[in-house]
């Protein structure tokens, strides 16, 4: 079955029909990763499906800006021709008064009128008093003059001006904003106003407090996860259940719970009173101590499984290694136990993190308005407004910093390291 | 045991009195233990798994308190002196390196804690690293090194910050055969060259004889018997240690009559061998007798023998330098005769019947075996 002699160094070596055996490894190879690949398609599939496109199809939302396009396109196609500074020359007044009535006909008016009002208030009243009056009978010689006789605002560039900035069906307007930014009227990148600013102190406060939530889980679960690894087997299984129990139960009831053991007249409360520690009850709910509370006792498994898993895998033979070697106990357990857990905490860490930036429920049924995160403002845009670019800008925004955290960690750690479970 | 007079002068380094260890208050696993471990000697403690060997390496490296009794070493008390005071190296079976520190770091860690100097640890680690042939593997983590590697590797952190007593708890269990027996005398060596006293668990009785300079043997939270090696197998105390160790034929039966230091015991089917009085009771009283294989002779080199039988040869088992037969002798069809090529006879076929014999002196009267093995 072997070749008979050693093979010649400027001949490729062949199987036994002549074929090279590179190319017959990589054909058997390949047939091996068809299978394979055979395997996950239908997962692929499903992914691509539930996850991929509808979450790219609404990140390209945060960019979409179909209105003006849509509903003025000839006014957009005769803007170009403007040199942005004085008023716009005839041709865009006609072609605005054509377009606006095509809108009224065809009733896009009203989105174009929200759209056009985000950028300059006002907006929208100039437009649905504009097209009531159209068409004008007698046409007049100069459109120009007709609408700036109707209202004068016709004759603010700052008008001519959002309409040019938006003549393209995409926009960097709703991520500018989600930031605290604006395209100015020259077309440059400018922060808005101080008091119109509130996503960065948002992002900022979203940020804080999961970092918060984070530590405090920490602190809790280190020590808990490693008396789970250290009990015996019955009675770190008990400790299990209950370590778990919180996940069968839905988040609404532990919230509500929360309420009513934390409320002025609650549980904790009157406890405290009872016992003296204070004489008038402490406002534990409804602030961001309320959310606190909640957040971590929700998130705290997501913290404890990873540490556990990883400490379960440390012998503990390491530890008594270390003493052995004069280390005492404590010095043992921070330099050779603990950085063998480090993958764990980071994998924990990273998971509440990740899953505190996106917390809704907590904090809109626990906090007080300043305690109100990014998912927040997401809820209000699609639920209340209706505005499907801020929602998803604020969105996307908050799925990018996922995304660089996540770099950064496996950076630091290394992916490779990271233990989910 | 010419070793006699230095036995009594030698120095004792660790002292057990008196010691029993019970972990639920029911069971002794370490039934009142006295041993003196002498400064410099390579003790190691032999036993079935589960005998309490472990249980007594952890409560004299401090990981396990005795329910009663005291530990010394060097004269001093150890009950109260925590395990990272108590200066013992410990190599662990399963290594126990530290896998986030390199070698050169998993060296310097017991050195650094004690305080020592940037550059003496240096040193000290490339000393001990070329004590055990490593140099080039300072930089290594120890999941990149094999077994035996790594074995080296904790050999030399229980070492380097130089403890005078070493404990190590089956430190070559995970390793092949070949590799297992390369080490065993690279830690001889060891020992030999430091001077270090060394207390070994094993439950490989070969282990043990190659490497101690006394063994003793556990079983059932006991020390059966405690001697140099060749006194050990050639010198059992009792039918424990005699079958624990070496190969061994029994045959049972019933003490018939003592004179001094020999004693007469009937076989179960009538036959009579004399034999030493090791471990006996009175007249009557079930006896197991004990003789090794190599001690038995077969046809005409078993005319002088004082105890003679006639045996039937059942299977030849060949392994190179010597011929294990197998007979059935005095009913007992697995009584083995080990026979070195050499004085094979080639005659010798199965089937054929033959005389055998063996001297008063290598058959030894001890102590009934218990049904529980
Ligand atoms: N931490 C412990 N708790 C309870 N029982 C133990 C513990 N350690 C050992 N034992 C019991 O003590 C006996 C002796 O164990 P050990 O000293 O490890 O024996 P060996 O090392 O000789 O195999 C065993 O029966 C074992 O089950
Ligand atoms: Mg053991």
């Amino acid at each position: 079955m072997m070749a008979s002699s050693a093979p010649m160094p400027d001949h490729p070596l062949t199987t036994q029909d002549g074929v090279p055996l590179k190319t017959k490894l990589a054909r058997a190879e390949r047939m091996n990763k068809l299978k394979s690949l055979a395997l996950v398609l239908p997962l692929a599939l499903f992914l691509l499906l539930t996850f991929v496109v509808p979450i790219g199809s609404l990140l390209l939302r945060s960019v979409d800006n179909p209105e003006v396009v849509a509903s003025l396109p000839s006014t957009v196609k005769a803007i170009g021709a403007w040199d942005g500074k004085s008023l716009p020359p005839e041709p865009v007044y006609r072609a605005v008064a054509a377009d606006l009535i095509k809108a009224r006909d065809d009733q896009t008016l009203g989105d174009l009128g929200k759209r056009l009002n985000m950028e300059v208030a006002g907006y929208r009243s100039l437009l649905g008093k504009t097209a009531r009056a159209l068409p004008f009978d007698p046409a007049p010689a100069s459109y120009k003059d007709a609408l700036v006789k109707l209202d004068e605002r016709w004759g603010d560039p700052a008008y001519w001006q959002a309409i040019r900035r938006n003549g393209s069906a995409h926009t960097p307007f709703y991520l500018l904003a989600a930031v605290d930014h604006r395209v100015d009227d020259l077309g440059d990148i400018t922060a808005t106003t101080p008091d119109q600013a509130i996503y960065l102190d948002v992002f900022a406060r979203t940020f804080w407090m999961s970092a918060v939530v984070t530590v405090i889980s920490l602190l809790l679960a280190y020590p808990l996860a490693y008396l789970l690894v250290s009990l015996p087997t019955r009675k770190s299984n008990l400790l299990m259940i209950m370590v778990l129990l919180p996940f069968w139960t839905s988040v609404l009831v532990r919230v509500a719970a929360w309420i009513v053991l934390l409320q002025s007249g609650g549980l904790i409360n009157s406890a405290l009173m009872a016992l003296g520690i204070t004489d008038h009850p402490l406002q534990l709910v409804f602030n961001r101590v309320g959310v606190y509370i909640a957040m971590v006792h929700i998130l705290l498994p997501f913290m404890i499984l990873p540490i556990y898993s990883v400490m379960k895998g440390i012998s503990p033979t390491y530890l008594r290694a270390a003493v052995s070697l004069g280390s005492h106990p404590f010095g043992a357990f921070w330099k050779v136990y603990f950085p063998q857990t480090v993958a764990g905490v980071g994998a924990g860490c990273l998971l509440v993190f990740i899953l505190s930036i996106g917390y809704y429920i907590t904090p809109a049924l626990l906090g007080s308005p300043n305690d109100q995160m990014v998912s927040y403002f997401v809820a209000f845009y699609t639920n209340t407004t209706i505005n499907w670019g801020m929602a998803t800008a604020l969105g996307g925004l908050l799925l990018a910093a996922t995304m660089v955290l996540y770099m950064v960690y496996s950076k630091l750690v290394g992916a490779g390291r990271l233990r989910l479970g | 045991m010419g070793a006699v007079m230095s036995e009594s002068t030698s120095e004792v380094l660790v002292r057990f009195r008196n010691v029993q260890k019970s972990y639920d208050g029911e069971n002794l696993i370490v039934k009142d233990l006295n041993l003196d471990i002498r400064k410099g000697e390579f003790l190691t403690l032999l036993g079935p798994s589960g005998s309490g060997k472990t249980t007594s390496l952890m409560m004299l490296a401090g990981f396990e308190t005795p329910t009663s009794g005291v530990i010394e070493l060097a004269g001093r008390s150890l009950n109260n002196v925590p395990p990272h005071k108590r200066n013992i190296g410990m190599v662990f079976q399963n290594y126990a390196l530290f896998p986030h520190m390199t070698v050169a770091e998993n060296l310097a860690f017991p050195l650094s804690v004690r305080g020592m100097a940037k550059t003496d640890i240096q040193d000290r680690v490339k000393r001990v690293l070329s004590m055990v042939q490593l140099d080039k593997f300072a930089g290594r983590y120890p999941g990149q090194m094999s077994g035996g590697q790594q074995q080296r590797v904790a050999l030399a952190r229980a070492l380097v910050f130089e403890p005078q007593l070493v404990l190590m708890d089956e430190p070559l269990g995970a390793l092949d055969k070949q590799l297992r027996e390369h080490m065993q005398m690279e830690i001889k060596h060891l020992h030999q060259r430091l001077g270090v006293t060394v207390v070994y668990v094993t439950h490989d009785q070969g282990e043990a004889l190659t490497m101690s300079d006394r063994v003793a043997v556990f079983h059932q939270g006991e020390i059966q018997q405690i001697d140099a090696p060749s006194v050990l197998y050639e010198n059992p105390r009792n039918t424990f240690v005699a079958n624990f160790i070496g190969e061994n034929n029994r045959l049972s039966g019933r003490l018939v009559s003592r004179d001094g230091e020999h004693c007469v015991v009937q076989l179960d089917r009538g036959e009579q061998v004399r034999a030493l009085a090791v471990n006996v009771g009175e007249p009557g009283s079930p006896v197991s007798l004990s003789v090794r294989p190599e001690r038995i002779s077969l046809n005409g080199h078993s005319e002088h023998c004082d105890n003679r039988f006639s045996g039937r040869v059942q299977e030849f088992i060949y392994l190179g330098d010597h011929v294990r037969v197998r007979m059935e002798v005095c009913g007992k069809p697995d009584f083995y005769v080990k026979q070195p090529i050499a004085e094979l006879d080639h005659q010798l076929s199965v089937g054929d019947v033959v005389p055998l014999g063996w001297q008063v002196d290598h058959v030894r009267a001890l102590d009934p075996l218990e049904h529980a093995e």
